[in-house]
């Protein structure tokens, strides 16, 4: 009875494979697998790792990138950077708005320009610069295919949206060049290995408060993990969830299956032990 | 039909007798839940449990989600991330509503190729069969106009290609277009009107599902045999059957439970892995996504539809007979709705008169290869157009079209069939002995 199962499973689960429409056209670029401590079933957000992420993001990429679907309170949520409350405060206090028409909502009516934003608020809007905005950058990128449009890359390692981003700050080459008025930037990991982005992260560009190291590489850990939390703040409760739910349906599974085995004995000849 | 002879309820207190007089509610219920059926069901038999299961959740969490959804072009993505973050368990309910869509679909695959398997749609089951046809028809359109609320990059464009489908009739198409989209092009009007249909269309589906129940409870269950339940009394009838509870229940509940952990482990560890990562970009007239690709459960169909180019020589012959009405576009939308058609044909299609896939030698082979070709037309579906994959799903098309329409109809005539058992009881003693009297 059970090789009709099995066959269903098999057959279930090169469905759920063989499609896994990951378009492999544009993406001769390789990108390199980054072990983030989140991944996998068992894996939960490094509250410092995400902290570092947060300054890096706040001290940089908020010159030009936008974070407007996260509020600022989650900064102080169970399974994201966790800031104590008073911190939270004084961090929305110091935020700036840098495009202004692109934030009607903190726009004081009075005065015109941005009031101060309080924790109740979502972090500030920012196209000003034509930058995309981050909020759900770690989800909106794959940065593994394959291999041959069949999905197993991302079975195994994820989607790699954060290794995308990952690899997108760690991939210039420092060549560039000058194409109607625009400055591009060669950079081994964007689909056309020329990018608008400036080269925003240096060596030592900011000044880890616990003492780690901010090379190029780390703070690019950093803020990919952190712009995962943006993406996903619940992801550590839906594992959670998920090992619960698992946990009771294989025990519910269990009993039903002893159950299913006693009703059927009788009927299909079988001693009741 | 008068169905499988059974024991009926029977009213015993006068509080009974007095509702049974005047609403037979109880007996209904009682009759559908101690149906007859076939003791010899085998595990792929289990997927309309499983799907009946589909749609209650997915009606369970859509309802939720429309209570914090909002229907506007400038709106709803925003909506969507509001659930995402603030709503209690919200980031659940959509994942499971998200994913819900995929397990329903990899269900329904299931359960049409085990009717294909089986002859479930052979008579006298072929209103089953069309009915059930129906509801895949109706979960396609559901799924689809579900998939554009999000109004992500790829709901936005999915919903201009697929919209745009319409458009290739010749003549009423760009009308068509136009009435579905309620505009010249995709935009808050059609967002409107497909998340109103979204809601409506569920539950059209959940009583075309009482219908497919009531048409095979009228018929009696097909069985892996194929042979049918003998009839002649009651007595005789309860050696092939076995009530619908407790047997079945308990049998449907445990795969569903195995099911389900399957299911969760997706939601909660990899929600987003059937996903395209498109979809958390909001939709942008403006920007046209490189590659437009359809949910998994689209895509044989999509490969169909693109299989038929204007490099194809079935297609320029169809072009000049036609005198140009049936160009290559056309065709391509004709042969994908064609590709469903004659599958609900199938019933008048097959001329064998072996009903399971068991005992026709022939048949399984043929069957099996229409299983392959279903995969590869997924696979071919996802991928950029090259000259290999043009050639690959073309061949794929072909063949879907050729198992229904040529190797059905002749397997009949030139297969010989392997003997069938005389009766399911016969069947289901080889299997397991005979029963233990009185145990």
């Amino acid at each position: 009875m059970f090789r009709k199962i099995a066959l269903g499973a098999v057959a279930a689960l090169t469905l759920a494979v063989s499609v896994n429409a990951a378009s492999a056209a544009e993406t001769t670029v390789h990108i390199e697998d980054v072990a983030f401590p989140y991944e996998g079933p068992f894996g939960s957000f490094d509250r410092n790792q995400l902290q570092r992420g947060l300054q890096v993001y706040t001290e940089v990429c908020s010159a030009c990138h936008g974070l407007k679907f996260v509020p600022i309170r989650t900064l102080a949520d169970e399974g994201g950077p966790q800031l104590p409350e008073d911190q939270v405060r004084a961090y929305a206090a110091n935020l700036s708005v840098n495009d202004e028409a692109s934030n009607p909502k903190l726009i004081d009516p009075e005065t015109g320009s941005a009031r101060t934003l309080v924790p109740a608020d979502n972090f500030p809007a920012n196209h000003a610069a034509g930058a995309p905005d981050l909020s759900l950058m770690a989800k909106a990128r794959a940065g593994f295919h394959g291999p041959y449009g069949l999905g197993i890359n991302q079975l195994f390692r994820g989607i790699g949206g954060p290794e995308y981003i990952h690899a997108i700050l760690t991939g210039y080459t420092g060549e560039e060049k000058e194409e109607a008025g625009s400055v591009f930037y060669e950079n081994h990991a964007f689909s056309t290995g020329w990018i608008k982005m400036p080269p925003p992260l240096s060596d030592d560009q900011v000044t880890y408060a616990d003492g780690t190291a901010a090379t190029v590489d780390q703070m690019s850990m950093d803020v990919s993990a952190f712009l995962m939390w943006t993406a996903e703040p619940k992801l550590m409760a839906r594992k959670e969830t998920g090992f619960k739910a698992v946990l009771f349906l294989i025990i519910f599974a269990s009993l039903l299956y002893l159950t299913n085995k006693r009703i059927w004995a009788g009927v299909k000849g079988k001693k009741l032990a | 039909m008068a169905g499988i002879p059974h024991d009926h309820y029977e009213p015993k207190s006068s509080g009974e007798q007095w509702l049974h007089k005047r609403l037979p509610i109880v007996g209904l219920l009682y009759d559908t839940i101690m149906i007859p059926t076939p003791k010899n069901l085998n595990w792929m038999w289990i997927w309309g449990i499983i799907l009946t299961f589909c749609l209650a959740l997915q009606i369970i969490t859509g309802i939720v989600l429309v209570m914090h959804y909002t229907p506007h072009v400038d709106l709803a993505f925003a909506s969507v991330e509001h659930i995402m973050r603030d709503v209690n368990g919200g980031y659940m309910i959509r994942y499971l509503h998200a994913n819900g869509a995929s397990l329903f679909f990899v269900a329904v695959y299931l359960h049409i190729f085990r009717g294909l398997y089986y002859g479930s749609y052979k008579a006298p089951r072929e209103v089953t069969w069309i009915i059930g046809m129906l509801i895949y028809l109706a979960m396609m359109g559901t799924a689809f106009m579900g998939y554009v609320l999000p109004w992500g990059q790829m709901s936005f464009w999915g919903a201009t290609v697929i919209t745009g489908l319409f458009g290739a009739i010749p003549g009423i198409g760009p009308s068509i277009q136009t009435w579905l989209l309620g505009g010249p092009a995709v935009d808050n009007a059609t967002l409107n009107r497909f998340f109103s249909l979204h809601y409506l269309l569920p539950f059209v589906i959940a009583g075309l599902v009482a219908v497919h129940i009531w048409a095979f409870h009228t018929t009696g269950n097909n069985n892996p045999t194929g042979v049918e339940v003998r009839r002649g009394s009651k007595e005789e009838a309860a050696k092939d059957t076995l009530p619908f509870w407790p047997y079945y229940v308990i049998k449907d509940l445990f795969a569903l439970a195995v099911v389900l952990i399957v299911f969760f482990a997706v939601v909660s560890f990899m929600p987003n892995y059937l996903g395209h990562p498109d979809n958390y970009i909001e939709a942008n007239p403006l920007s046209t996504p490189a590659h437009i690709v359809p949910e998994w459960y689209f895509l044989p169909f999509y490969a169909i539809l693109r299989a038929f180019t204007a490099d194809v020589l079935l297609v320029q012959i169809t072009e000049f007979v036609t005198f140009g009405i049936v160009d290559a576009k056309f065709f391509g939308v004709l042969a994908m709705f064609g590709a469903i058609a004659v599958m609900a044909l199938a019933p008048w299609l097959d001329t064998s008169s072996v009903r399971s896939g068991r005992y026709r030698p022939m048949f399984k082979w043929w069957f099996a290869l229409l299983a392959v070709d279903f995969i590869v037309l997924m696979w071919v579906g996802s991928q950029t157009p090259t000259p290999v994959t043009a050639w690959i799903s073309l061949i794929a098309s072909y063949y879907w079209f050729a198992y229904f329409l040529v190797i059905l109809p002749l397997l009949g005539v030139i297969e010989k069939p392997l003997p069938q058992p005389a009766t399911i009881e016969d069947d289901f003693n080889a299997h397991y002995g005979k029963a233990h009297p009185a145990e």
